[in-house]
């Protein structure tokens, strides 16, 4: 058994562009035991490409993401991105997530849909007013999810231009160097931290005002720095990868005409087909937010020791043949369709039920209106992200 | 006086948010969750759990009295 001593291989596998899943993965799936990887900054880690493990390391308590930053932690740019809650174990971490978790259950955001429908509406209006070619990112995926959570949260809209590049840089890798990444993050808190001080002296009836009660009352149960990186986590995640994945959906769909005429034919398939390209399209350049071992534990095959980081891949999981049936065929018909896209554990996308509605509402408005939709010019990839998708999607109709 | 937790089997979807942040309280059985015991000591963090599950699957009841999900 030589797999142990061999160095690690080199990570991530994936291409920046376009939205395939590398081959690699393939090959370290069906092999037994966990693969040692290294990335471009820290130690190296172990990597789970398998289903039922990934359900594992993601679910168990006794790997923490807590303990990266004690670590040395695995990742694709040269700065610590620790901070935030997805960075906290429990108890801290279920104070905080218990706080927010209930803007965002799936009984409160369906009242939202009709205002996201009518705000798909009218992003298309305008589109369809200024003529093609438009671009799909900047003129709708971008603008949905934003005025969402701005609305939520209590951000002006109008300050996307500002936080766009804050929160690019959030998700940046190799683009900025670890003080770049640094400066950037303190002037997205003291932006954050100006919104905070306005809604003290004049509460409103948003998230932002319901955590602020929760920090300033008696219970106390926020630090106003853990408040300032909240909203901060709430405002990128919130918008963020929605906004890279309805592009790289249409972009999948135009690859599978079949589906998209079938959807366009009959509506009600949108829940199932968006639970569908959630599992289909891998949005990360590679796994990311390792989790470290605090005992030892056997993963699979591996006994990973305490103290060893694992890295675990949702994308490579979603399309493993143990869990799926014929895992890399789109089928919108799928039954009993647990991906991983949204994660799992403590740290399941707290956003998942917008996510679902927002990605719904934005394809539904879209290929009803624009039943010759289709890619009209070059596609700019955004590269050295931790989410991949087009910068710049031009279509016309 | 003890606190009663139930998990709609309908809701669920066993996201595992439950069982990740208290597995002393919660286990998955074939994907989907169910609390270990049925009733449970008073402890605060029962209710986090419970307004943390994004299906909003968990009750919780003191007595008659439902408890959490707090609104």
């Amino acid at each position: 058994m030589t797999t142990f001593e061999t160095a690690p291989i080199s990570y991530p596998f994936n291409d920046p562009i376009g939205l395939g899943l590398a081959d690699t993965y393939t090959r370290v799936r069906e092999a037994p035991g966990l693969v040692r990887v290294r990335l471009p900054h820290g130690e190296p880690a172990w990597l789970v490409t398998r289903y039922a493990e990934a359900r594992l390391v993601l679910g168990d308590r006794r790997f923490s993401r807590a303990e990266a930053a004690r670590h040395d932690e695995p990742r694709q740019g040269p700065a610590h991105t620790t901070s935030g809650i997805l960075g906290m174990d429990p108890p801290d971490h279920t104070r905080l997530r218990a706080l927010v978790a209930k803007a965002f259950t799936a009984h409160r955001v369906e009242r939202l849909r009709p205002a996201v429908r009518a705000l798909a509406e009218d992003l298309l209006d305008t589109m369809e007013e200024a003529g093609p070619p438009a671009d799909l990112v900047e003129d709708y995926a971008l603008p949905v999810p934003v005025a969402v959570i701005c609305r939520l949260l209590g951000v002006p809209e109008e300050d996307r231009p500002l936080f766009r590049a804050w929160s690019d840089a959030a998700l940046s890798t190799s683009a900025l160097t670890a003080e770049e990444f640094m400066a950037s993050r303190e002037e997205l808190r003291g932006y954050m931290a100006g919104l905070i001080e306005a809604h003290r002296a004049e509460p409103r009836d948003d998230l932002m005002s319901a955590l602020i009660t929760a920090r300033d009352g008696d219970h106390g149960r926020l630090t106003e720095l853990e408040l300032i990186d909240l909203c901060i986590g709430i405002l990128v995640a919130g918008h963020e990868t929605t906004a890279t994945q309805i592009p790289n959906f249409v972009l999948t769909l135009l690859d599978h005409p079949d589906h998209l005429a079938r959807l366009r034919e009959d509506p009600d398939l949108l829940p199932g087909a968006v639970e569908e390209l959630t599992r289909f399209v891998p949005l990360g350049a590679g796994a990311a937010f390792p989790r470290y071992a605090t005992e030892d534990i056997e993963v699979g095959s591996t006994l990973v020791r305490a103290g060893e980081a694992v890295l675990v891949s949702m994308a490579a999981a979603n399309r493993d043949a143990g869990r799926f049936g014929e895992p890399d065929t789109l089928d919108f018909g799928r039954q009993g369709n647990q991906h991983l896209g949204f994660g799992h554990g403590a740290h399941h996308c707290l956003g998942a039920p917008l996510a679902r509605l927002e990605l719904q509402e934005a394809l539904r408005a879209l290929l009803r209106r624009f039943p010759r939709l289709h890619v009209a010019g070059e596609v700019e990839w955004k590269t050295q992200m931790i989410v991949r998708g087009p910068r710049t999607l031009p279509i016309g109709w | 006086m003890t606190w009663h937790i139930e998990v709609d089997q309908g809701r669920c979807l066993g996201s595992g948010v439950c069982v990740g942040t208290a597995p002393e309280l919660f286990v998955l059985e074939e994907d989907r969750a169910r609390p270990r015991n049925a009733e449970v000591q008073p402890d605060e963090e029962v209710l986090d759990v419970a307004d943390s599950c994004p299906l909003m699957a968990i009750e919780v009841r003191e007595g008659a009295e439902v408890i959490a999900p707090r609104p």
